[in-house]
């Protein structure tokens, strides 16, 4: 059996007395659709921060192919195609939609150091910018301003900027969150939409996003792994029903 | 790149994105300008010198505080650091011929641009605003210590300053050498910064500026691009500081003050930063404007600037060219909104 695409062992994360999150043995296949659910504070954001590198880990190890990046800068590990999006909007807000998948583009094909040469002139970042675009259906709003846009398709935009990256692993921080339910499906098509060959982990509330989309389910109850399965074996789970599931129905 | 080349031509925003380094039509116009206040103010040709000098040296501030977001209030270290090598180098007779004399005071202030932003550059907010000013009071303080070197208190006057090429002699009293020499060394600067900020490294620096997690995120070595900026910011400020202490020909410890520290950094709020021409329009409009006050109202002068600094602050964040935008945008929208009523109910 090959290494899979990104593996943590053990990792463990303390804020002082806090754990947020403890001894999570955790693997992510090539190609995978997983999700990684729980109830408010479990962790989820803590362990993607964990991932890409904001925080550093208390305790164990994080590995890409087999590569251990535990302790490697987060610029680094984008490199080596982990991308994230970010929970709450964290685009360059005052820049047209356009430039910001620019801004990723130019960064990933080396462009972003250059000073010489006009930004219009790299005719190739500019151009797989506007196919990103035209991916997500964005290209009627490229000139405008992100923060002009509507919810959702900012959250469009916090998409393209990470496929701009072109990841092998793409971390989505709940890509539907905030946005409303007339738009949702611009987000859940663009997510089903992603490429066959890029492991998605996904975190989200919405138990329709997640079911629809994911192969495999973690639970993440107080920092740790509480269950992990099909769907289907996790929607049976009378345990994490009622941890999780039944309390999200009742409310 | 195997995919087919992508036809940028039929979507407007590619398009502006692709032209937006292009010359405008109104750019030519400052240095027109300065040109023809060489012909028209032949008596004025030292204060003319100062004010190029400023604006190349809020320029380069513009580029660390305006496109990166690097909050300084020690820019006149850099200034400094630059006057005091031409000044030192030329004094003790070691160096002093003016272009080459500039590019060693630009190497001291970058040196010294890089050395300090290592360590600032972690920082961000109040207190890389507090580390700024404390490097700039560290040096201000060497060159009041360093009598021998420096002058101490009373610097250095009456530099050595042999002509320009050979044959332009610099005359104080006349200064027209002096300030052709200075809007040349500007207008270089001024294309290189240009190029910068127009260049992907330069869109970098303003990603940073909007939103430094996001720039993280996208895999930019975010402390290098910042400390890579600093260090071209210092190099212009010294160029800048060079050409104060050639213009004029001594050195002191002003250029090294707080005072020009703050006054630099009026400038660009007033002009407006991360807007390139806001140095130009900040630093005319402040120094005109001290110029007259200063005759007017010969005690209270600052009173006068001191207002403006605040309806400039509540109003008009974006400076005066933000103001201008704003006014042409507010004008274009109701042009709009006419020709739609005129156009009948729809």
């Amino acid at each position: 059996m090959t290494d899979p695409l990104l593996e943590t062992r053990a990792l463990s994360k303390s804020f002082g007395a806090l754990a947020a999150a403890r001894d999570i043995n955790f693997r992510l296949e090539r190609g995978a659709r997983h999700a990684l659910i729980g109830p408010n504070g479990a962790g989820k954001t803590t362990f993607i921060n964990l991932l890409t590198g904001v925080f550093l880990p208390t305790q164990g190890k994080v590995l890409l192919e087999g590569r251990d990046i535990t302790t490697m800068q987060q610029s680094a590990r984008v490199k080596l195609g982990i991308a994230r999006t970010f929970q709450i909007n964290r685009l360059f807000r005052g820049l047209s939609v356009l430039d910001n998948v620019y801004m990723a583009v130019a960064e990933r094909l080396g462009a972003g150091a250059q000073m010489m040469k006009p930004a219009g002139m790299r005719n190739d970042v500019v151009e797989e910018a506007m196919r990103l675009l035209d991916v997500l259906k964005l290209s009627d709003y490229a000139g405008h301003r992100v923060s002009e846009l509507p919810y959702g398709r900012q959250r469009l935009v916090e998409l393209a900027i990470a496929l701009g990256l072109e990841p092998q692993v793409l971390l989505l921080d709940e890509p539907a969150a905030g946005v409303p339910s007339t738009e949702s499906h611009i987000i859940l098509d663009a997510v089903a939409a992603l490429p066959k060959q890029i492991g998605v982990l996904i975190i989200d509330h919405d138990m329709d996003l997640v079911f629809r989309f994911a192969e495999r389910i973690t639970v993440l109850v107080g920092g740790a792994i509480f269950a992990e399965g099909t769907p289907k074996e996790i929607g049976a789970d009378q345990r994490v029903r009622d941890v999780y599931l039944g309390k999200a129905h009742h409310g | 790149m195997s995919a087919p080349a992508y036809d940028l031509g039929r979507h407007p925003a590619a398009l502006a994105l692709v032209n937006r380094h292009r010359l405008r039509v109104w750019e030519p116009l400052p240095w027109i300008l300065a040109l023809a206040f060489y012909f028209a103010f032949p008596n004025h040709l030292g204060f003319g010198t100062d004010l190029l000098v400023t604006i190349l040296f809020a320029l380069s501030l513009d580029l660390a505080l305006g496109y990166a977001g690097i909050v300084t209030l020690g820019h006149a270290a850099f200034f400094g650091a630059g006057a005091y090598t031409v000044g030192m180098l030329a004094h003790h007779g070691i160096w002093n011929e003016p272009i080459s004399g500039l590019l060693m005071g630009a190497s001291v202030a970058a040196l010294i641009g890089f050395a300090s932003g290592l360590i600032l550059l972690r920082t961000t907010g109040l207190t890389l605003l507090m580390l700024t000013l404390c490097t700039m009071a560290l040096l201000e303080e060497a060159a009041n210590m360093g009598e021998k070197y420096t002058g101490g208190f009373d610097g250095l006057p009456n530099l050595p300053i042999p002509p320009l090429f050979g044959l332009f002699e610099f005359n104080p009293l006349y200064p027209r050498v002096q300030y052709l020499y200075v809007l040349g060394v500007l207008f270089l600067c001024f294309i290189f910064v240009r190029t910068l900020v127009y260049s992907p490294f330069g869109r970098s620096l303003t990603g940073i500026r909007e939103n430094v997690l996001r720039m993280h995120a996208v895999g930019a070595p975010v402390n290098w691009r910042l400390v890579t900026c600093y260090t071209i910011s210092a190099a212009i400020a010294g160029i800048a500081g060079g050409l104060w202490a050639q213009a004029n020909a001594y050195v002191n410890l002003s250029t090294l003050s707080l005072d020009r520290a703050a006054t630099v950094l009026i400038i660009l709020v007033l002009g407006g930063y991360g807007r390139l021409y806001g140095a130009f329009i900040g630093a005319v409009v402040y120094m005109a404007l001290s110029h007259f006050l200063a005759q007017v109202y010969p005690t209270a002068w600052q009173l006068g600037l001191g207002l403006m600094l605040v309806l400039i602050a509540l109003f008009a964040r974006n400076g005066v060219i933000g103001l201008w935008d704003m006014l042409r945008n507010r004008l274009m929208a109701k042009g709009a909104t006419m020709r739609a009523t005129k156009s009948g109910p729809s």
